[in-house]
């Protein structure tokens, strides 16, 4: 009973923020620690942030309690150079218990992050030399460029991405001067959209230079949220949740926002006109910083945004499983079911935001003054 | 128990972007009623108003948690 | 910390990717669809304009006709008006010529019959005067055959004398 409460404790600070995640990764620590104790508990919080972080190797689902994945390649670029292995070779381990050799060099993926292996094992029976407070390896990383999880998702979307466009361009060369049929009639107006409210009425009269950009933002983003969205093999993976990601394209933002920013654009920056002098250095470290907020926002409102969308959903999908009840079903299907729903809906809008914000960055770089 | 003065601190940024996007809500509501014919611009400008609330409440969580 | 810590990996490919997924869809996708709406969107002006023009057009000559109506209106008018004015005017000359030649022929009639009858009377009064001549010479040559009656005529003559 005691168990199910702080169970559902969790699950409640799960719903209301995101923050649960470093709550789940404090617990994920103790589950290494004390796996023996716990291991017929289900953990949902586990289950969550392994769904929500990335990994190497696609976890399908359990068979026979054993989990059954697709091993994804390791790729390594370490001192002694490329080294390439599948992820299977871990057999499933994520705790440095398993040593791989490849390359005449000795790896152990941690909480799928890989290191070099220590020479010994500690007394958790992982290769590595962990702090006995913080539980942080200390031991070297290679530099990681593993096809992961997310890699896949992201190469995956990709695929559909161009299979979605392509043929959709396509039609328009075969039979020029047709009005949009099949794919074509779906993206069309899409394009359109981006182009006309997003582009030209933010940019202004030099939008069309960005269009191309911004179309491919706004599918990029919308397309991998929604594959996050699909609850089996191809999608389900947390691409646009993922920081990194998020971090790629904000900073493709930034640097668009302000390689095309016109003198007006600086001119407000560090010299705002129109102000008392003593004031003018104060606000110019404002706008500074105001420089990097900006895609630093858009960044997190993606990530942020995403992530606690798949919390949510995986939250309530676990329900039956936290309550230990097959009655739970009916409102945990019907409760996932609303909030798949309503995350279809954020898909679009934050792949929408995203790409509107860029746009209004770019344009507010461009302005010209009126004065 | 380190999370939960971190927690605290991202539930106030929450609440206070909660009440922002609110008021723009509510606010766009009532302009959009009393003016229909604005509707799309009002959105627009609605969405983009409640980003930047947004993005200052992210600041917050994102902190809270790299204080964690 | 963990999933708000960026992994190189990602942001690897994901850069990868996006750059990739940005050029060849610039190439492929985005340039075809958008010339194609824009070449649309260009004919769909050109046809409306086209038929505004054809519109203003068909307006301008409607204006055109109803003008040259108008005019021919207004033309046909002027000529029956000027006709009338002709008929009314040849009318009345004809009028006038014909009194006046009635006018005239009466006059001339009128003179004729007056010469007539002034050569008539003057006829009348050559014939009477001849006659009185007549008369008078058979009364005379009756009444003066003897030489009384001559004198007792000049004495009734000389009498009429002396009572004037």
């Amino acid at each position: 009973m005691t168990n199910s409460r702080t169970h559902l404790t969790g699950l409640f600070l799960a719903i209301s923020s995101t923050l649960f995640a470093s709550n789940a990764e404090a617990k994920a620590h103790e589950t290494l620690i004390h796996e023996e104790e716990k291991e017929a508990a289900f953990n949902p919080a586990e289950v969550i942030m392994h769904h929500i972080a990335d990994s190497h190797g696609w976890h399908l689902f359990d068979w026979n309690e054993q989990p059954v994945s697709i091993p994804l390649p390791v790729i390594l670029y370490t001192e002694e150079g490329l080294v390439v292995f599948s992820s299977s070779e871990f057999h499933h381990d994520a705790e440095g218990h398993h040593v791989v050799e490849a390359g005449g060099q000795r790896f152990v993926n941690i909480h799928e992050k890989i290191y070099y292996a220590s020479e010994e094992a500690n007394e958790h029976g992982a290769y590595a030399s962990m702090d006995h407070e913080t539980h942080a390896v200390s031991n070297a990383t290679p530099w990681d460029i593993s096809i992961t999880k997310n890699v896949a998702a992201l190469l995956f979307s990709a695929l559909v991405i161009l299979l979605l466009f392509l043929p959709a361009a396509r039609g328009y060369k075969k039979n020029p001067g047709v009005a949009p049929s099949g794919v074509a009639g779906f993206v069309e107006p899409l394009v359109v959209f981006v182009r006309d409210d997003i582009a030209k009425n933010n940019i202004g009269p030099h939008y069309k230079r960005f269009v191309p950009m911004l179309l491919t933002m706004f599918f990029f983003i919308w397309i991998n949220n929604m594959l996050g969205l699909v609850p089996f093999f191809p999608g389900g993976a947390n691409v646009t949740g993922n920081i990194a990601v998020t971090m790629v394209l904000a900073f493709i933002t930034f640097v668009v926002t302000n390689v095309n920013g016109n003198k007006h654009y600086w001119g407000h920056i560090f010299w705002m006109p129109g102000l008392p002098v003593a004031v003018k250095p104060l606000l110019a470290i404002v706008e500074f910083i105001g420089i990097f907020t900006k895609p630093f926002s858009l960044m997190i409102r993606l990530f942020a945004n995403i992530t606690a969308g798949h919390i949510i959903v995986l939250s309530l999908v676990s329900l039956v499983f936290i309550f230990e009840t097959v009655w739970v079903s009916p409102a945990s299907v019907l409760l996932t079911l609303f909030i798949s729903v309503l995350e279809l809906l954020v898909a679009a809008l934050q792949a929408y935001i995203f790409t509107l914000l860029t746009a209004l960055y770019i344009g507010a770089a461009m302005h010209e003054e009126h004065h | 128990m380190t999370g939960s003065i971190a927690a605290l601190g991202a539930g106030l940024a929450v609440i206070g972007v909660g009440i922002g996007i609110g008021l723009i809500g509510g606010r766009a509501m009532e302009a959009i009623a009393r003016q229909p014919e604005a509707t799309g611009k009002i959105q627009t400008n609605m969405i983009i108003a409640a980003a930047l609330i947004e993005g200052a409440g992210l600041f917050g969580i994102v902190v809270a948690l790299l204080g964690n | 910390m963990g999933i708000v810590t960026p992994g190189f990996g990602l942001i690897f490919w994901t850069t990868l990717t996006f750059f990739i997924l940005l050029y060849l869809l610039a190439k492929f996708a985005w340039k075809p669809i958008l010339k194609a709406v824009q070449d649309r969107e260009e004919a769909i002006n050109s046809a409306l304009k086209s038929a505004e023009d054809a519109k203003a057009e068909m307006a301008s000559l409607q204006s055109n006709n109803e003008q040259l109506l108008k005019q021919a209106r207004e033309e046909r008018e002027a000529m029956l008006k000027e006709a009338r004015a002709m008929r009314d005017k040849t009318i009345a000359d004809a009028k006038g010529a014909a009194s006046e030649e009635a006018a005239k022929v009466l006059e001339a009639a009128r003179t004729q019959i007056h010469n007539e009858k002034m050569a008539a009377m003057t006829e009348v009064k050559n014939q009477v005067a001849q006659l009185a001549i007549d008369m008078s010479e058979r009364i005379l040559r009756a009444e003066l055959k003897d030489a009384e009656a001559q004198k007792a005529m000049v004495d009734r003559a000389l009498q009429d004398v002396k009572m004037n």
